[in-house]
């Protein structure tokens, strides 16, 4: 066991497959639990959904209600109109709540605990926001920018300041995902720690390691519904994007 | 003896149709109260994060620290390429530090539901978003 609480994020390379501009590209643990995780959810989905039964048992349930949970969060902050969208929102919900849930089997590796996988997805939604916006508003996407009703004097800065504001939606929509995953499994991994540094401690020890390992149980329960709350959270954030994108100011 | 038989049937479809009708009528209700609470659910349910999560204190400041430290960081790391692009340093650096220290607070405000979103110029003021 490893007293590092870092040490769970290291990326290990696999197979070195090529280079790229003095890159080097490898298949790494990250991307073998990439690989599961669609695997995982694209076996989920189509096993559910085979059967198709119309009073559904428990597999088909999950999908359904799976379903029902992201189509009802995209309709009300998108609206009926980004239900066009919903493919993409789902992909999106299922890699993220998946990735986080399988992070919390011991010894397996959290994808979303690294930044640049939470990075990649939020600037995935920013492109796809800024060019749905201007192809389907054309010009009139900009009117997002312009807020009703402020004095022409100062709308230039008011201006700048929307539109730094929209830029750094990528940043803190990566960044919540990721701090939350890396934060709650250093926190973990500490009181883990705490247990086996008690436990090796003598009998008073062992008494004393009860406390913290109490605390791990208690955690690991925060932590699983942290993953699914995050998850939700970028997926909201995703339609609550796509709505600027659907209906620019008007 | 006929009479009284076709009597009955009739008096029975009618009162199956008036049966029929009324249960009608009833779903019709039915509907147009779900359809207003999807409508209202669609205008307060939406207006963001901030209510889709009972967040703790925690997650909650989080949540808001992460909107400001990203307002300043984008804002620093664009007035540092424009510096570096037009060679007019520290100006760039100065002005859109400022600037960005701007966007990350009416990100916090934003993000706390203080403030309305930016796509609401209009009709649809409020927490509708």
């Amino acid at each position: 066991m490893q007293l590092d609480p870092i040490h769970q994020f290291e990326i290990k390379n696999f197979w070195p497959l090529f280079n790229l501009g003095g890159h080097q590209i490898s298949f790494t643990n990250s991307a073998l639990y990439m690989f599961i995780i669609v695997a995982l959810v694209s076996l989920l989905l189509i096993g559910c959904t085979t059967r198709r039964a119309v009073v559904p048992g428990r597999l088909q349930s999950i999908a359904e209600i799976s379903y029902e949970f992201v189509a009802n969060t995209v309709r009300s902050s998108a609206g009926t109109e980004g239900m066009k969208f919903f493919p993409f929102v789902f992909t999106l919900f299922m890699f993220v709540l998946c990735a986080n849930v399988i992070g919390l089997i011991p010894y397996s590796f959290t994808v979303t605990s690294q930044l640049i996988v939470t990075v990649c997805l939020a600037l995935l939604v920013f492109f796809i926001v800024v060019g749905y916006g201007f192809w389907r508003n054309g010009l009139h996407f900009l009117n997002l920018f312009v807020p009703k009703g402020v004095p022409k004097l100062i709308l230039p800065a008011i201006v700048a300041i929307e539109v730094l504001s929209f830029m750094s939606r990528p940043i803190s929509h990566s960044v919540r995902l990721f701090a939350n995953m890396l934060a709650g499994h250093i926190t973990l991994q500490v009181f883990a720690g705490f247990v086996i540094m008690l436990g090796g401690a003598g009998v008073l020890g062992i008494f004393g390691a009860t406390l913290p390992f109490i605390m791990v149980v208690l955690l690991f329960a925060l932590e699983l519904l942290v993953a699914f709350l995050q998850a939700y959270v970028f997926a909201i954030l995703t339609c609550i994007y796509l709505n600027d994108a659907i209906h620019p100011g008007h | 003896m006929s009479d009284a038989r076709e009597n009955g049937d009739w008096d029975r479809q009618q009162a199956s149709e008036a049966a029929l009708s009324a249960r009608l009528q009833r779903l019709n209700e039915g509907l147009g109260q779900a359809r207003d609470q999807a409508r209202n659910g669609h205008s307060s349910d939406s207006s963001g994060a901030q209510r889709a999560a009972p967040a703790s204190g925690y997650a909650k400041g989080l949540r808001l620290s992460s909107e400001l430290v990203a307002g300043v960081l984008v804002g620093a790391g664009i007035g540092w390429l424009l510096d570096r692009w037009l060679g007019i340093s520290p100006w760039g650096l100065i002005v859109f530090l400022l600037l960005g220290f701007a966007a990350g607070i009416l990100n916090v405000m934003r993000s706390a539901g203080l403030i309305a979103g930016p796509a609401l110029g209009g009709p649809r003021q409020g927490p509708d978003r």
